[in-house]
């Protein structure tokens, strides 16, 4: 709690700088639009001002800085102008809009909590494999560990385009790559929490004479979750990201990802912005949802604090 | 159908092979251990080469290894110019001006307690966020060429930088520094000798994650805009023209980068933190 008024100013720090920030970035344009309309502008002609910097045209021009923050297509858009194309966006417009975040927003999601759900499944399951078999263990570990060091999204175009040339499109490809990207992670951090009991607590099961599924799910299990879901926050942000760039090669039709590219496109950078805060926001809140089920959890397990 | 036949045959075989080794007296001797994950890889390999060809898979849905290696070894000069695009200005340039900057706004902040209080819960929010999507604008700022690739990575690694450094800043106990002060040492001191030793840890831990995050940054970074060069220009053009075996010969370039990268860095921990407890062997 004692957290709350750095956080606050940080914030509004970053917001004034945000501000600032626009005047050198948008004033060539601003200064063009009050030419055009027959203001007197410091110096003039677009030419003569083109090599000009930022920040000394807007120093020299102080009547002007309103127009940098309500440009169509700025450079860089004001905090509000983002929020309220974020508001139009997403309050004002029916959800089965094609201009509808929410709409776009969604198509994201399922692919993401598809894909996550896939790659969580997955992972457990090899992670299982590998602690109960021991040439599994050496064959597959060493590679498991060695791709996280790869860029794998790069293939996320590859996997989009040769689905679709054998019949499989819209959400599952992206799934796939959600799936892909999340599956490491939970390996990993899987096969750490089966292991994570110490010998002292193998023994005392031998001694119960348990066999190995109760040695599993009594012991290795519960000791596990933990690890699981401090892998489950970093896969769902992983997976995120690989159906948001599933989306950037197929030309982008529908989906956040496609807000960004059409975006880029055409230059609409309030929509740019308003995709990326979506996609934030997004991002903020599947995290906090698995760190709420995480509490909840390990306070059932006795382990909360 | 021998071809897929005699695949499983082999898949069999290796697979008793690696039980044996793992289960038998040698299993914990380093050469095993690197021999059974090369057998594994390589059955792999043999595999995908043998189904591919036995049931002719076409081209455009999977190349067989021969063919990727084929291009591989024939595309060298096109290989090497996208690496250094992509590679070694986009993503090594953003990383070390990333890296640093991280690097001095963390002692920056390190003085003030607000200010820590203020930027760590912002920095680990961001750090969090799916950054990539940055990409769009500041390709839109800094044009095609490698300075918008560097200047993607250098937001991705910023916010995970300083997290980790800040971390590692706040690693020493009260005793460790109250001993700093009893030898009169000024905040300098204490920092250069004791406080950036600790978090040198951390550090790496944070520059190991960045060097993943930086490869992937100035890849996606040129799928929204290049010039006609570079890794990411390469397999999204490659993949419009289903020349896939390109697509994989990347590929193989971008593994080979990303592995030599992370291994670079290990190394350098290795030698940087020989006293901390996870290096003893």
């Amino acid at each position: 709690m004692r957290s709350v008024v750095p956080v606050l100013a940080v914030v509004a720090v970053i917001l004034a700088i945000w501000y600032l920030a626009c005047l050198p970035m948008n004033i060539h344009t601003a200064l063009t639009n009050a030419e055009r309309a027959g203001v007197a502008v410091q110096p003039e002609g677009a030419a003569e001002r083109r090599d000009r910097s930022g920040i000394g045209l807007a120093l020299t021009n102080p009547g002007q800085w309103a127009d940098t923050w309500a440009q169509d297509k700025p450079r860089l858009p004001a905090p509000h102008q983002v929020l309220a194309e974020l508001w139009d966006t997403t309050a004002m417009k029916k959800v089965t809009s094609k201009r509808s975040l929410v709409f776009h927003g969604w198509i994201t999601l399922s692919a993401t909590l598809l894909g996550f759900a896939i790659g969580t499944g997955m992972g457990i399951v090899l992670a299982i494999g590998i602690v109960h078999s021991r040439a599994m263990d050496m064959s597959v570990m060493p590679w498991a560990i060695a791709s996280q060091t790869i860029p794998i999204l790069a293939i996320a175009p590859m996997i989009i385009v040769v689905l679709n040339s054998v019949g499989v499109q819209g959400l599952l490809p992206k799934a796939i790559i959600s799936a892909y990207l999340s599956f490491f992670p939970v390996v990993v951090g899987m096969v750490k929490g089966l292991r994570s009991p110490d010998a002292m607590q193998f023994d005392l099961l031998r001694t119960y004479n348990a066999s190995r599924g109760q040695t599993f799910a009594k012991l290795r299990l519960p000791a596990s979750v933990p690890y699981l879901f401090a892998s489950l926050k970093v896969g769902i942000a992983a997976s995120l990201v690989g159906a948001i760039v599933g989306e950037l090669p197929t030309g982008a039709v529908r989906g956040l990802g496609a807000r960004l590219l059409t975006g880029s496109y055409y230059g609409q950078t309030i929509q740019i912005w308003s995709a990326l805060f979506a996609t934030a926001v997004l991002a903020a809140v599947l995290v906090a949802l698995i760190a709420g089920a995480e509490r909840m959890t390990l306070k059932r397990m006795g382990l909360g604090r | 159908m021998t071809l897929v036949l005699s695949a499983l045959i082999l898949w069999a075989a290796a697979w008793w092979l690696n039980v044996r080794l793992a289960n038998g007296p040698t299993a914990h001797t380093p050469a095993t251990k690197l021999l059974v994950p090369v057998i594994f890889g390589l059955t792999l390999l043999i595999m995908w080469e043998l189904i591919v060809r036995g049931l002719n898979v076409p081209l455009v849905i999977l190349p067989a290894p021969s063919l990727i290696a084929a291009r591989f070894a024939q595309s060298l000069p096109i290989l090497w110019a996208d690496f250094v695009q992509t590679f070694v200005k986009g993503a090594l340039s953003g990383y070390a001006i990333g890296c640093a900057a991280a690097f001095v706004t963390a002692i920056l902040i390190d003085r003030s307690d607000f200010l820590r209080r203020g930027l760590m819960p912002v920095g680990s929010f961001v750090a969090a966020l799916p950054i990539v999507g940055t990409a769009p604008i500041l390709v839109m700022w800094y044009g095609f060429d490698w300075q918008s690739k560097a200047a993607v990575v250098v937001v991705m690694v910023f916010f995970p930088m300083l997290v980790n450094i800040t971390a590692g800043l706040q690693e020493t106990t009260q005793m460790q520094r109250d001993q700093m002060q009893t030898w009169a040492a000024t905040y300098w001191q204490g920092l250069w000798k004791l406080r950036l030793p600790a978090a040198m840890p951390f550090v790496f831990n944070g520059l190991k994650i960045s060097s993943t995050l930086a490869l992937i940054g100035a890849i996606v970074a040129e799928f929204f805009g290049s010039p006609i060069v570079g890794m990411g220009f390469r397999i999204s053009t490659s993949v419009g023209q289903l020349a896939l075996d390109m697509v994989w010969a990347e590929i193989v370039v971008a593994a080979i980068a990303g592995s030599v990268f992370y291994g670079v860095v290990a190394l350098i921990e290795r030698w940087v933190t020989f006293w901390h407890p996870s290096q003893r062997r």
